[in-house]
């Protein structure tokens, strides 16, 4: 890889130590008598409320329709995830300290593989929660009604607007693909015909 | 008839007709004429929006305190001090009870006056407000992050605690007066033998430590009826100014026998020097017996028996106390935000007059007395007058500043506001008041600093001002605009009990540290619980307490069997919430107290004795949510020598 490139793809890979500080993904929930409004961040580690009790309250309006508690330390992906983005950052390094594109190609491979992954674990997550009511103790029951809230954009939950949208940590992981997407596809453009790709 | 007759007949006629109507057109147009066109717009506050200023007013007979928000004039809150307030528990719950213990055991009612904001460098700070409570005297501090009373001093060797609680520029010190001499210590004696045997005490309270307000020491002073007090600021801080009537010293008809004398005083107090002596040991310890009740760490309130008080009179401490004569049967005493102005109404003078604090102190030096009463030296009058204002109105009574250079003063009988000048005593503006003015209040108005935009005149009589609501009517108040050179009147309201003054503050200086929830983990009440895993029933004897929690929308446990008649039951309420503006309240059948309204986080505790065998359901009062409705439950009460054991559950 030419200077520029391994520059690049080690920025790529230290733009991912973000998701490590900041959320990657943030719910909000918007309601007629929550003026101050309640949400909560997805952090590569954990969940928990934009405001101090926001994810106990959530949890506490969630038993009305009979929504299983969020909690954190039961969610394995929460303990996945810091392991996930350790190795893509540590591959993009060793990409850009040893020059290589085959490391190039396929950190970048491997990033959109996870990225697809992870997009798709968090519509299951969020269709189990959504679907899976307990239907014995729910106290508003509206037949064929779902609280699945969106993977991206916003929804009408009953007296609830939910929002669903990245956060600092997820937008960070989205540049971070686009600059290694960049590369990798100048670095394809460059290849001279019948040259090996070393 | 002739013709010129006739002409002369309805020339005259046409001319009644006229000057009658321009006359009836003359009257009961002042009050269309001040309201001008754009006091609705400076009064609007829109949906949405809030106030300018939080505004703190006593509730007088009613012993509480009324938050009020201006310019709206919407009443935001009533914080219960003195009286009971079986809508929130207050005076009833068993945390909350022993703030309202004295000497005389539990009283459930007191008369509430003068609110005063706590101050720093002489301006209002925010953290606490402070109310008197004459009829059993007494001072409260009420917090201003939670709008609790926090904690409640009884003043000993007191009768009518009026002039009280006026607070010095760095809070180190309320004061407390007595508007009713009494024998000190009490005693059994004629009431004809008041002259030379009843006493009046004039208390400093340490005001600057929450939790440990105590009487510092008590000036004994001649018995006549102190009245009210403000404290010296800048020039004359250090001193404390309280005015007093009834120098006649009358116990009978007072009206006639106490609006005799042509000049009473205003007594000066030099606390920084009495304080000076106290410390060197001047005076002595006199047993007392006084309650001092605070809210504890817990939030239970702790009630404390008090057993002496210093006490020191004028002849121990040089230099400490001085009589300015004031005309006549004076009220309010107001210093100006300079500090070198003493402002005395008069309420039976035809003046207000001005006492100059740099004229009192060359008059000290210069020993200018004109006589002595009981060891106090009475300054001369023409030694200490800055400066009479006349034309100020009739019945002048209390003073308050603009910070512009323009003080205000009200006069009850001719139910008015008189505007006028500090230094030249002319009067430069009046408007009226609907009806006879009491105290007015500008937002930091006895302060060095007022933020004179706005006046409040706060009246004694309503009549025709609103709709009628029988013969009982609510107090009038206005709000006056005073930020230009005319004062312009803007609005008018009904107020709650009878506020006596105010004190105003800015929101944002208090606005953002309000609590909002009690944080669960930090809740220390012995009786609380954390999660609904920790409730439970317990029975000691003939005492059973339950421990019960409170979440949207049901009760832990809601169905409790085993109860007895004659148990002493008493339910430890917590709610579990910890989401804003969700409280739950709690009352069960047969209770001979009141309910309970419970914040979240808090713990609170009825006390409860059933009578009688039965069933007896218990139910959520505060609308909590959807489904508040089926927030109920069952205690079964059996009979004394039953069997039946303690059970408890909520769901199989």
């Amino acid at each position: 890889m030419d200077k520029r490139s391994r520059i690049l793809l080690a920025v790529a890979s230290l733009t991912l130590l973000l998701m490590y500080v900041f959320p990657i993904w943030r719910i909000t929930l918007d309601a007629p008598q929550y003026p101050e409004g309640l949400g909560m961040y997805i952090h590569i580690n954990n969940i928990t409320g934009q405001s101090k009790h926001d994810l106990t309250n959530i949890n506490n309006l969630n038993h009305y329709i009979g929504m299983k508690r969020i909690e954190p330390e039961s969610i394995p992906e929460l303990k996945m995830m810091p392991w996930i983005v350790g190795f893509v950052i540590v591959l993009g390094l060793a990409g850009a300290a040893s020059g290589k594109k085959s490391l190039l190609y396929a950190w970048t491979i491997l990033f959109i593989l996870i990225s697809i992954v992870g997009l798709v674990d968090f519509y299951l997550w969020e269709y189990d929660y959504g679907h899976n009511l307990d239907q014995v103790h729910a106290i508003i029951k509206i037949p064929g009604m779902n609280y699945q809230p969106p993977l991206i954009g916003s929804k009408q939950l009953l007296n609830f607007v939910a929002r669903s949208w990245p956060f600092v940590g997820g937008w960070a992981a989205f540049v971070s693909m686009g600059i290694g997407l960049w590369v990798t596809v100048s670095n394809l453009r460059m290849r001279k015909p019948n040259q090996v790709v070393v | 008839m002739t013709t010129s007759f006739k002409t002369n007949m309805s020339l005259g006629i046409l001319a009644l007709i006229l000057i009658g109507g321009i006359g009836a057109s003359c009257t009961g147009t002042d009050q269309a004429g001040s309201m001008s066109g754009d006091a609705a717009s400076k009064v609007y506050v829109p949906p949405g929006s809030l106030d300018e200023f939080y505004a703190f007013m006593s509730g007088g007979f009613s012993g509480q305190v009324t938050v009020m928000g201006l310019p709206s004039g919407r009443l935001l809150k009533l914080v219960p001090v003195f009286s009971q307030n079986a809508e929130n528990g207050y005076g009833y719950s068993e945390e909350t009870k022993p703030m309202l213990n004295t000497s005389y055991g539990f009283i459930p009612w007191d008369d509430s006056h003068h609110p005063e904001l706590s101050m720093t460098d002489g301006v209002p700070d925010g953290r606490w407000l402070f109310i008197n409570g004459n009829n059993t005297p007494r001072v409260a501090r009420i917090d201003l992050t939670t709008f609790e009373t926090e904690e409640i001093l009884q003043i000993p060797n007191s009768g009518g605690n009026h002039g009280s609680p006026f607070i010095t520029p760095n809070s180190e010190y309320l004061v407390a007066s007595t508007r009713f001499s009494v024998p000190i210590p009490q005693q059994d004696m004629s009431i004809a033998d008041y002259k030379d045997n009843f006493m009046g005490t004039l208390s400093f309270i340490r005001a600057n430590e929450p939790g440990n307000m105590d009487v510092a020491f008590q000036i004994l002073v001649p018995g006549f009826n102190y009245d009210l007090a403000h404290a010296g600021k800048g020039p004359s801080n250090g001193w404390m100014f309280f005015t007093s009537y009834n120098t006649e010293q009358a116990n009978t008809l007072l009206e006639i026998n106490a609006s005799q004398n042509d000049k009473d005083f205003v007594a000066a107090v030099n606390w920084k020097r009495a304080e000076e002596c106290v410390a060197a040991g001047a005076g002595r310890d006199m047993a007392a017996d006084y309650y001092h009740n605070y809210m504890n760490e817990a939030r239970i309130a702790e009630s404390v028996q008090k057993t002496s008080v210093r006490v020191i009179e004028p002849t121990d401490c040089s230099d400490m106390i001085y009589y300015l004569p004031t005309p006549k049967s004076p009220h309010g005493v107001d210093v100006d935000p300079t500090g070198e102005y003493i402002v005395a109404g008069g309420k039976l003078a035809t003046v207000i007059p001005v006492h100059s604090f740099s004229k009192m102190i060359q008059a000290i030096a210069d020993k200018a007395f004109e006589t002595e009463v009981e060891g106090i030296p009475v300054l001369k009058y023409e030694a200490v007058i800055a400066g009479e204002v006349e034309n100020a109105g009739l019945g002048p009574l209390h003073t308050e500043f603009d910070g512009k250079g323009f003080a205000y003063t009200t006069a009850f009988i001719s139910s008015e506001i008189v505007k006028w000048e500090i230094g030249t005593w002319q009067v430069v503006d009046r408007i009226p008041t609907y009806y006879s003015v009491g105290h007015l209040m500008i937002p930091g108005g006895d302060s060095q600093k007022p933020w004179g935009k706005y006046m409040v005149a706060l009246n004694k009589i309503t009549k025709d001002r609103y709709l009628p609501t029988g013969p009982e009517l609510a107090h009038s108040a206005q709000l006056i605009d005073i930020s230009g050179d005319k004062m312009k009147l803007l609005l008018d309201f009904p107020t709650m009990g009878e506020p006596h003054y105010a004190q105003a503050i800015p929101a944002d200086l208090i606005k953002d540290k309000q609590v909002k929830i009690f944080a669960i983990e930090e809740n220390k009440n012995p009786y609380a619980i954390r999660g609904e895993g920790d409730t439970r029933v317990e029975r000691e004897g003939n005492v059973v307490h339950v421990y019960l929690s409170t979440i949207r929308s049901h009760f832990s446990p809601d169905n409790i069997e085993g109860f007895k008649v004659g148990d002493e039951v008493y339910f430890h309420v917590t709610n579990l919430e910890q989401d804003w503006d969700v409280p739950h309240g709690f009352a069960i059948m047969g209770a001979r107290n009141s309910e309970l309204l419970v914040m979240p986080g808090e713990t609170r505790t009825l006390k409860w004795v059933p009578q009688a065998a039965g069933i007896y359901p218990f139910y959520c009062t505060d609308f909590c949510s959807a489904l508040h409705q089926e927030m109920q439950g069952y205690a079964r009460v059996s009979p004394r020598n039953s069997t039946v054991p303690l059970s408890f559950h909520t769901g199989e």
